[in-house]
């Protein structure tokens, strides 16, 4: 059977680009057809903003890779038009059992909160999320959107001007150039655009090796997250057994720092290993082996002029929470809406530094969460490991150690709490839809709030009545009002608390951005202007 | 703020204080540091308030013990 990233999917094509005699100028080039660069130019593409993606390969991720697609992903993959496929086929799990050196210590089962449309996660081959944003990709080539994917196409070299970029561009059919406004760099964790503008990737917090293995149970399997801290078969780390669709599961066993790579990949090393975790007497097949290596760090600054950077190439955590994917699909939701009130000059340029300020602040939380986690799972004192110790022999027994276990915090949206683009929070409205806050997620009449809101500026009215549209500042607001009686128990509880009304402001990204419990269309003008990044410093 | 939370309150402090060193009596140094790391957590549950705890743990590190 071939696999899926076996298939070329955007092979090489030659473009009309290649031979004109000066370079052709493109509003936005994207650098990497990863899950960062493929959502971003859905994005922008909905927008109707003309955008290419190079790449230097033409296929999907080879292996699994990011496995685990946070509720957040799925809201925003909604709006990129592919959140179903990937739901469709994602697999759902609640149940899990932790393991402490050769016991198991508990079991337990997740109860998401109700009232959403998402799942909390999803586990989910990175191939196949890659498979359909690329589907979609082609859906809207279909419907005329202005969107190319260059297969084969590597970036060689970039100039950085003080309006535009240009690139080098090797291919098969020879170098060309072209020009582009914005360049937005999703090349991946080892960023070739960084290494050519040469700027920092500073951290280094910490530095580990994972062996992850994709394997095929021959038998029936349990659909369970497995976590073991300090088992027999991998002392002093960790290791993790997930599921995923096809009967495909996946195995991570943390290897420290200083190993041999080479020999740890090996099938009489891996397989050994394998049957100490599952049983003897479970079959499996290997489908895929490989070492990932990573360090905790980030860029200092995110944008530099026309060069912007998203995803792993802008910022790098540990596996642990599944931050990597998930974070650079937030990264391409917070600058899309911006560029193209830029492009448009809607908005002013400095706009996108908020991009950045809000995702560097982003970067530096799920650096810390991973931080933590990894403290927990590999203790780095004596003190440290007691402590660690005490938790998981007291979770046996007591249900209130549990929360302190850390295996890795499941990626949640970073509440964007010193936000330029914020206006000043009123009294009494509840603090988890504060300005800054991702819009949690509730049933309105008989659809979700999510899709209401869906993309472009709002203005959400519960318990008063605002006009369908309004034109404030030069943006065409629609305007949501839900009546009293349709205001349910999750939308009051999340919106409302005991306020009896209120109006919140709604960024294209479905973060808030001001609230208020009267209607003031001044305020609200006011409050507009600042989330475009025309609002007078603070 | 320090001063309310380190109010003298234990009602029986030669008992507890005996129940202390009871419960590591016969323990090698190891297992009495597990010890205590269990014991600092469940009784850390039982305060559950994060600045209580936050004052608590300054006033350990403020109190010096020479060297
Ligand atoms: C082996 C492995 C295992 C992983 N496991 C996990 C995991 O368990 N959990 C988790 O959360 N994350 C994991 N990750 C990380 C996760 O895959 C990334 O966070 C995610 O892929 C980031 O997406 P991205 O689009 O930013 O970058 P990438 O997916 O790395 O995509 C970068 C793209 O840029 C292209 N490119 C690079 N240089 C050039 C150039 N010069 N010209 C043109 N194109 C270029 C590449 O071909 C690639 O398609 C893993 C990564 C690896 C490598």
């Amino acid at each position: 059977m071939t696999k899926l990233f076996e298939v070329p999917l955007y092979p090489y094509k030659w473009s009309p680009d290649q031979e004109t005699s000066a370079p052709v100028r493109h509003p936005v080039v994207i650098i990497g057809a990863g899950p960062v660069g493929l959502a971003m130019a859905i994005d922008l593409a909905q927008q109707d903003i003309p955008v290419i993606i190079l790449d230097d390969n033409d296929k999907v991720s080879v292996g699994s890779r990011a496995i685990c697609f946070s509720k957040r992903s799925l809201e925003i993959l909604d709006r990129y038009g592919c959140g179903d496929q990937m739901v469709d086929k994602g697999v759902v799990w609640s149940h899990g059992r932790v393991f402490f050196g050769d016991r198991q210590v508990y079991n337990f089962d997740l109860l998401p909160e109700e009232g959403h449309k998402r799942p909390a996660f999803i586990n989910l081959q990175q191939y196949y999320c890659e498979l359909y944003l690329v589907e979609r990709l082609r859906a809207l080539q279909q419907e005329g959107k202005p969107v190319d994917i260059r297969g084969g196409n590597k970036v060689a070299s970039i100039d950085q001007m003080d309006d535009h970029a240009s690139l080098i561009i090797d291919t098969q059919g020879g170098a060309y150039r072209i020009e582009a406004d914005w360049l937005i760099a999703c090349d991946g964790a080892g960023s070739p655009s960084r290494r050519m503008l040469d700027l920092d990737f500073v951290g280094r917090v910490f530095e580990d090796n994972f062996l992850i293995a994709d394997v095929i149970m021959k038998a029936d399997f349990p659909t369970e997250r497995w976590f073991w801290f300090d088992p027999p078969f991998n002392k002093d780390q960790s290791a993790l057994l997930h599921k995923q669709p096809d009967g495909v599961w996946r195995i991570d066993l943390q290897l420290g720092w200083d190993i041999d790579k080479e020999e740890e990949k090996r099938e009489e090393n891996v397989i050994p290993r394998l049957k100490q975790m599952l049983g003897e007497d479970v079959e499996f097949d290997l489908e895929w082996v490989s070492i990932y290596t990573f360090q905790c760090r980030r860029m200092e600054k995110f944008r530099h002029g026309r060069v912007i950077f998203a995803g792993d190439a802008a910022h790098q955590v540990s596996p642990f929470g599944a931050r990597g994917a998930n974070s650079g699909f937030q990264d391409t939701d917070n600058l899309g809406w911006k560029l193209k009130l830029v492009l448009e000059g809607t908005a002013p340029e400095s706009l996108l530094d908020s991009y950045g300020l809000e995702r560097e602040w982003a970067a530096d939380e799920n650096i810390l969460q991973s931080s933590r986690s990894t403290d927990f799972i590999t203790p780095k004192s004596e003190m440290s490991r007691i402590f660690r110790d005490a938790v998981l022999d007291l979770s046996e027994s007591y249900e209130f150690a549990r929360p302190l276990v850390n295996s890795g915090r499941l990626s949640v949206p970073c509440v964007y709490d010193t936000s330029p683009l914020n206006s000043d929070d009123v009294d009494g409205l509840p603090a988890r839809t504060r300005p800054g806050s991702p819009a949690s997620d509730a049933p309105v009449g008989e659809e979700w709030l999510s899709d209401r809101l869906g993309d472009g500026f709002k203005l959400l009215a519960l318990g008063l009545e605002i006009p369908e549209r309004s034109d404030i500042s030069g943006l065409s607001v629609e305007g949501i009002s839900v009546a009293d009686s349709d205001i349910g128990a999750e939308l009051r509880s999340r919106y409302l608390g005991d306020a009896g009304a209120a109006i919140y402001l709604m960024r294209p990204d479905q973060h808030v951005a001001a609230r208020w419990t009267t209607l003031d269309w001044a305020q609200i003008e006011t409050a507009l202007n600042r989330a475009i990044g025309k609002g007078k410093a603070a | 703020m320090t001063a309310h939370i380190t109010k003298a309150q234990l009602r029986h402090p030669d008992d507890f204080y005996a129940d202390l060193l009871e419960a590591h009596e016969g323990r090698s140094k190891a297992e009495s540091d597990a010890f205590n790391a269990r014991l600092i957590l469940l009784m850390a549950n039982r305060i559950g308030d994060p600045d209580e705890l936050k004052t608590l743990l300054e006033a350990a590190a403020k109190t010096k013990h020479p060297e």
